[in-house]
């Protein structure tokens, strides 16, 4: 059973037209389909495949993750914020699932 | 039949070349990837810098950092991992800069090589030697 949480690192306000920088983690295996069992079966395949980061609907990255990816998935980077609003970050995982978190941020 | 001094030349040579072989299919493998990504445009350098350790312990968790001004898109390869792609970062309009930063696995000492594709069309690759010391794709 996987124990997904994700945890996301966003200043709690800004002045209007700030860079932020965001620091996103999501604990995940991420099961490149390439290592083996004590048996000599391959373990197949489960990684998040795709992380996307939105601002009030607008978006801000978007990211294809491969099997290259460490586990728990670490991705830093850097939003503008024209006014006050929420980031919304979603993960897709292999098996379908959908992993989501917001933020919300003040101006002043 | 007899084997002549020549044959069994040529059957030594022929050896050689096999075993050579899979070196040559790992840097087309990311070769392919990397035209895959550019459409086989042929790519520039500068404005973009990929940020890697010189020496990674574990090859489970290398941070690297990618950051090309004004790019639209940032696409990192592995070339010397079984599947040679990484991570393909996509800005948006709301993007403060265009760089990020991730945690990736590498196989063993190899080049890391990153892709930008600028607004204008064009693409500019940074390439960075990383020694592994302990691999980090299993198997």
């Amino acid at each position: 059973m996987k124990n997904v949480r994700p945890r996301v690192k966003v200043p709690k306000s800004a002045s209007a037209g700030d860079v932020i920088t965001i620091k996103t983690l999501i604990s995940h295996p991420m099961e490149s389909g390439t290592r083996k069992d004590k048996e000599g079966n391959v373990i197949p395949r489960e990684i998040i495949n795709r992380f996307t980061c939105e601002f009030n609907g607008e978006s801000v990255i978007d990211v294809t993750l491969e099997p290259a990816i460490s586990t728990n998935p670490y991705i830093e980077f850097e939003a503008k914020v024209p006014e006050a609003g929420e980031f919304k970050f979603t993960w897709y995982d292999d098996d379908g699932s959908v992993y989501e978190d917001t933020q919300k941020i003040t101006v002043g | 039949m007899t084997m002549t001094r020549r044959d069994a030349l040529a059957l030594a040579m022929g050896g050689v070349a096999a075993t050579m072989l899979p070196l040559p299919a790992l840097a087309d493998a990311s070769a392919d990837a990397i035209a895959k990504f550019t459409g086989g445009a042929s790519m520039g350098e500068g404005g973009l810098t990929l940020t890697a350790p010189e020496i990674a312990e574990n090859g489970n968790t290398v941070p690297i950092s990618v950051d090309a001004p004004g790019a639209a898109e940032i696409a990192v390869f592995a070339t010397g991992n079984p599947t040679p792609a990484v991570a393909t970062f996509k800005f948006g309009p709301l993007a403060g800069s265009q760089m990020a930063s991730t945690r990736i696995r590498l196989q063993q000492t190899q080049d890391v090589i990153a892709v930008a594709k600028m607004p204008d069309g064009t693409f500019v690759q940074a390439k960075s030697t990383v020694k592994v010391t302990i691999g980090g794709c299993g198997g």
